[in-house]
């Protein structure tokens, strides 16, 4: 025995490295037939850790305070060294994380990943959404800029829309009669402190989740129905070293891409980093135009498209609400978009069309072209996964599932 | 495991109790965190009552102040301007032109019809019923609408007595603070009419 196997076995007996390791890592045996579109988890991986690093970081330098913060971040942007990179890999990191995150949840609707017996797979990852939203939207607000400002006003404002209580519950959330550094304060700490620890918890699950029932393959084939005279799934091969390899040439793309916003487009065109935010927050002026960062534009054209600002709030929450229902809305018995018909491709295709075209009208300022076509857009959203998705099967023609995976 | 000689009626009992009490501890100890959120001893003080002269405020024009960190308009309006408050309300284009809706605030002592105290002098929270942003006083929002208030977040129209227009987000007319004349020259605001 070696001084490693030694050292190895006596850990192993006191704690289950090794078979951690295995069962996770070594022995995980994912479908051979992986794509492009598998990068995406492991990228979110990367920009989860980018994040905790960079704002481990930036608490060092700043300030959170109603008096300082503005000026804190300015000290970390032109005196702190590297302050510029590190924020600006954070900002950025922001961004990146919900286009990562959104294009994960895409796959996830081409390859039908949430279909039984994913289910709770597809549910924790719609709770690290619904939290990474929460700390996007709280993150805004510490730079303490003048849209950090108005944007935390009118999405905590929207839960005016309670009956009753709504008064109340946002003097509660502000902590005072307007936002103040009552609420910076509390928002630093659940941004920098509870919803970090909410998140890693909800990615541990939703990690043991996916492994206690195995991945899903772009041929929506239940690998675990071939097994070898070993147990061992025959279209799967090891998690290491075939995928941490190919999730590597992931990670090179990925950075190329990002490197290159942090370094000459750091600000993204107005869109990552938005102009007003580059004044101090001031709450007797409230910027021209208001709009969210792009990441939150689908589900605020939803809330403006509907004239009544009590349904406008409810029809915003549904929208959020009916992605968690996938798995029990979606009734076709193929999983995967290959073996689906020119019905569900269509279907799908005006669903990112709409989307997109939500996310673009939110970053807009209102005007009747834009509202009609975002309430178009809006009917189209809810029609896909209230009608069609449960409906779609009865009349799309689907092509026979391969016994085993194809590539 | 042997059931024998299990009391079972005492183990539920037992059950219940217990975690009753936790129950009662659990939310005791929420009071205090739920508790801190609520506004500071020193944000609820900073919340007093502001004076403004309003003879300094030229006819047609909006001055603007803050009370509880909130945007006040103080609008002086000419004759001209009231009646056409007066024309847009037979017109038809409110949602609520006597403020009736539920959920609108203004305090019991102002007139409904020119939402004020006299009729010359506005008092208005320049906040947006919507959902809060500060709209912008036009002296004319259109040719048929007069002056006003125009919101850039979303949209949201209201009349120079704080009426929103149809066919805009916002549902509610804008909210009037508390307010009350100390002298003909002086309005106090934050403190109701007749208070003192």
């Amino acid at each position: 025995m070696t001084r490693m196997q030694k050292f190895m076995g006596w850990v192993d007996a006191r704690f289950p490295a090794t078979k951690v390791w295995n069962e996770h890592i070594a022995e995980y045996y994912a479908p051979k037939n992986f794509n492009f579109w598998y990068f995406f988890g492991s990228l979110a991986m990367l920009v989860l850790v980018n994040q905790l690093l960079t704002g481990i970081w930036l608490t060092m330098h700043y300030n959170p305070s109603a008096e300082g913060a503005f000026a804190s971040v300015e000290y970390i942007m032109r005196d702190v060294p590297y302050g510029w990179l590190l924020r600006y890999m954070h900002s950025t990191g922001a961004s990146a994380f919900f286009l990562v995150i959104y294009l994960h949840m895409f796959r996830a609707m081409l390859y039908g990943s949430y279909r039984k017996p994913r289910e709770l797979v597809w549910l924790f990852g719609m709770v690290i959404f619904v939290l990474l939203m929460a700390e996007a939207f709280m993150g805004y607000l510490l730079p303490w800029g003048n849209m950090s400002y108005w944007g935390a006003q009118v999405i905590i404002n929207l839960f005016l829309a309670v009956p009753y209580f709504g008064e109340d519950l946002v003097q509660w959330i502000r902590g005072d009669y307007l936002i103040s550094g009552a609420t910076l304060t509390r928002f630093f700490a659940l941004h920098v402190v509870a919803l970090p620890i909410a998140l890693l918890l909800m990615v541990f699950l939703h990690i043991v989740a996916l492994h206690a029932v195995g991945s899903n393959n772009p041929d929506g084939v239940e690998i675990k129905k071939n097994k070898d005279e070993n147990g061992i799934p025959k279209d799967g091969i090891p998690f290491h070293p075939y995928y941490t390899v190919k999730d590597i040439l992931g990670v090179a793309g990925f950075l190329f891409l990002f490197c290159m916003v942090i370094f000459f487009f750091p600000e993204g065109g107005g869109y990552f980093l938005e102009p007003p935010n580059f004044t101090p927050a001031d709450n007797l002026k409230t910027p021209e135009h208001i709009a969210p960062v792009w990441y939150f534009t689908p589900f605020y054209s939803v809330l403006r498209a509907v004239p009544d600002m009590a349904l406008g709030v409810v029809a915003m929450g549904l929208s959020i609400v009916v992605l968690f229902l996938m798995p029990w809305l979606d009734r076709s018995p193929v999983k995967s978009i290959r073996y689906k018909g020119w019905i569900y491709k269509t279907g799908l295709f005006l669903f990112v069309v709409s989307f997109v075209i939500l996310g673009y009208l939110g970053m807009k300022p209102p005007s009747d072209l834009f509202t009609l076509i975002a309430r178009i857009c809006t009917v189209y959203y809810f029609f896909y996964f209230l009608l069609f998705l449960p409906f779609y099967h009865l009349f799309d023609k689907t092509k026979p599932v391969p016994e085993r995976v194809t590539h | 495991m042997s059931k024998d000689g299990v009391d079972n009626g005492r183990r539920r009992f037992l059950l219940w109790s217990t975690s009753t009490v936790g129950a009662v501890g659990a939310v005791g100890i929420a009071v205090p965190f739920v508790g801190s959120w609520q506004p500071s001893a020193r944000a609820e003080a900073a919340g007093a009552p502001v004076e403004v002269d309003v003879t300094k405020i030229a006819p047609g024009q909006a001055v603007r102040h803050e009370w509880q960190g909130k945007p006040i308009f103080v609008v002086k309006r000419t004759p001209e301007i009231l009646s056409k408050l007066g024309e847009i309300t037979k017109q038809d284009m409110l949602k609520d032109p006597m403020s009736e809706k539920e959920g609108t605030k203004q305090p019991g002592y102002i007139k409904p019809e020119t939402r004020s105290i006299k009729d010359d002098v506005f008092v208005v929270i320049g906040i947006c019923t919507h959902l809060g942003c500060v709209p912008q006083h036009k002296k004319e929002l259109s040719a048929e609408e007069g002056g006003g208030f125009f919101c850039p977040c979303h949209g949201s129209k209201f009349d120079l007595a704080g009426r929103v227009f149809s066919g805009v987000p916002a549902s509610n007319n804008l909210e009037v603070p508390p307010y009350s004349y100390k002298d003909d020259k002086t309005i106090i605001i934050g403190i109701d009419q007749g208070a003192v």
